[in-house]
């Protein structure tokens, strides 16, 4: 199997601050891969990058070469736009737009030009079922989706990332804002999705990596320590940062 | 949090340490019994063996403790989930140790002096157990291998005591029970032969985090 997202000798500047360094990384479709390591190790910066979040970001240099499904992402005919509709980011605290939840969903694919009314029904049925929240606010769709719960509020954000159909689900710490009841719905939920999507999480819940995910990414100075099926990293790591970082020996 | 989860892990293994030593003991007793027939001895190791159903007991608390509190990972996982299976193979070596005891109060006196394979066997288990806990305590994969091999030498013996019975019988066939304890007696070092062996492999797994091939 190829990967869907290829990273090769990526590196990134803020400024004269180097926060990646020579990352290699290839991403394999329909898996769920976590990014782990201490504050500021670069996963989140590295996570943002795969859907060009940093951009936006004065002063960011990026070097070397990122492909999702064989094109270089930072290529000057790739519309970013198109891109983030494929690489979607669900982020660490739920976000949702102050409007109702029907508008919450309708709002990515309205901006990709759908208006008729039954498909939209339609998208914003099968998101809100994807993201197994549908039961609970099928007859309230209509209500400011800042009245739902933390738990709810993060499932409305995924259904919101899934209405415009992407193939990958970039996701920041999605439940270190949320109780452990609402996280575990999450963690299943992830677990669900990875049928249809390709899914990459920062998280610093390391038992999180080890239920959720399929791959394992150590980050640590800006570097990729190592990156090997979740098992192996938390059974027999292959560098011994790794093993010190995730034994908690520091970090 | 890292100091209180080392300091725990650093009694387990002064725990494993101790239980092995008194796995070591009661096979040297129950030898010792065998050899010159002296029934206290015999009965010691029977005391000896709850004491070692206690230890598992204690050491298995303790790995619960640990897999619940700490959720280890990799090495720590490794050591952990090791120990839980060494002291199995410990509390059986006790148990056949027990077992040798056993017959040796049923012998009326009557000792092995006259065998002199199954005092070597003896002593060849013997170091087997204490060099497959002695490389857990120093983490050595090459005294593990070592171990491992030490077992065909056992297994060895045990052919050769075999031949020695049959030879017995031959000579003087109405000393069957006679031959036939002798026979068990050689088996259960067999049987030790073979728990040293698996913890030697446990420790392999613990540091490598590979199993010996089967």
């Amino acid at each position: 199997m190829s990967s869907i997202i290829s990273v090769k000798d990526m590196c990134l500047w803020y400024g004269e601050h180097q926060a990646l360094k020579n990352v290699n990384i290839e991403i394999m479709p329909k898996s769920i891969t976590a990014f782990i390591g201490p504050s500021g190790c670069g996963k989140s910066t590295f996570l943002k990058t795969l859907n060009r979040m940093n951009d936006l970001i004065p002063g960011v240099k990026i070097t070397g070469d990122v492909r999702y499904e064989g094109t270089d992402i930072f290529a000057k005919e790739v519309d970013v736009n198109n891109l983030r509709k494929e690489i979607g980011m669900v982020f660490q605290k739920p976000n949702p737009f102050p409007m109702s939840i029907y508008d919450n969903v309708a709002y990515g694919p309205r901006t990709h030009g759908i208006t008729n009314k039954v498909k939209l029904d339609e998208i914003v049925e099968r998101a809100l079922r994807d993201a197994a929240i549908w039961d609970e606010v099928k007859d309230r769709l209509k209500k400011n989706a800042l009245g739902m719960s933390g738990g709810q509020q993060q499932r409305l954000c995924i259904a919101r990332a899934l209405a415009v159909q992407p193939k990958v689900l970039l996701m920041d710490e999605p439940t270190s804002a949320l109780d452990p009841i609402s996280t575990s719905r999450i963690e299943e939920l992830v677990m669900e999705l990875k049928e249809n999507y390709t899914i990459v999480m920062v998280t610093h819940n390391m038992q999180q990596a080890v239920r959720v995910s399929d791959y394992t990414a150590f980050f640590l100075l800006g570097e990729l320590v190592e990156f090997d099926k979740t098992d192996n990293i938390f059974s027999t790591p292959g560098d011994k940062r790794t093993e010190d970082y995730i034994t908690g020996r520091f970090g | 949090m890292r100091n209180r989860f080392d300091e725990q892990l650093f009694e387990l293994n002064r725990e494993i340490i101790e239980m092995g030593a008194m796995c070591e003991e009661a096979i040297a007793l129950a030898s010792k019994a065998l050899m010159t027939g002296d029934l206290e001895l015999a009965y010691r190791v029977k005391a000896n063996g709850s004491g070692i159903d206690q230890m598992e007991r204690d050491i298995e608390g303790r790995c619960m403790k640990l897999l619940l509190h700490q959720q280890p990972v990799a090495g720590d996982l490794r050591l952990i989930s090791a120990a839980l299976k060494m002291i199995t193979d410990m509390e059986r070596i006790g148990d056949q140790a027990e077992d040798i005891a056993e017959i040796v109060t049923f012998l009326d006196g009557r000792t092995m002096e006259d065998v002199n394979l199954i005092e070597e066997m003896a002593r060849e288990t013997i170091q087997m157990v204490t060099s497959s806990v002695d490389a857990f305590v120093k983490k050595d994969v090459n005294l593990a291998y070592k171990v491992i091999a030490r077992d065909d030498v056992v297994d060895d013996y045990f052919s050769k005591i075999k031949s020695s019975i049959l030879n017995i019988i031959a000579e003087n066939s109405s000393d069957g029970e006679f031959v036939l304890d002798l026979l068990m007696i050689s088996k259960y070092f067999e049987r030790i032969g073979d728990h040293a062996t698996n913890i030697a492999e446990w420790v392999i797994y613990s540091v490598t985090g590979t199993h010996k091939e089967v």
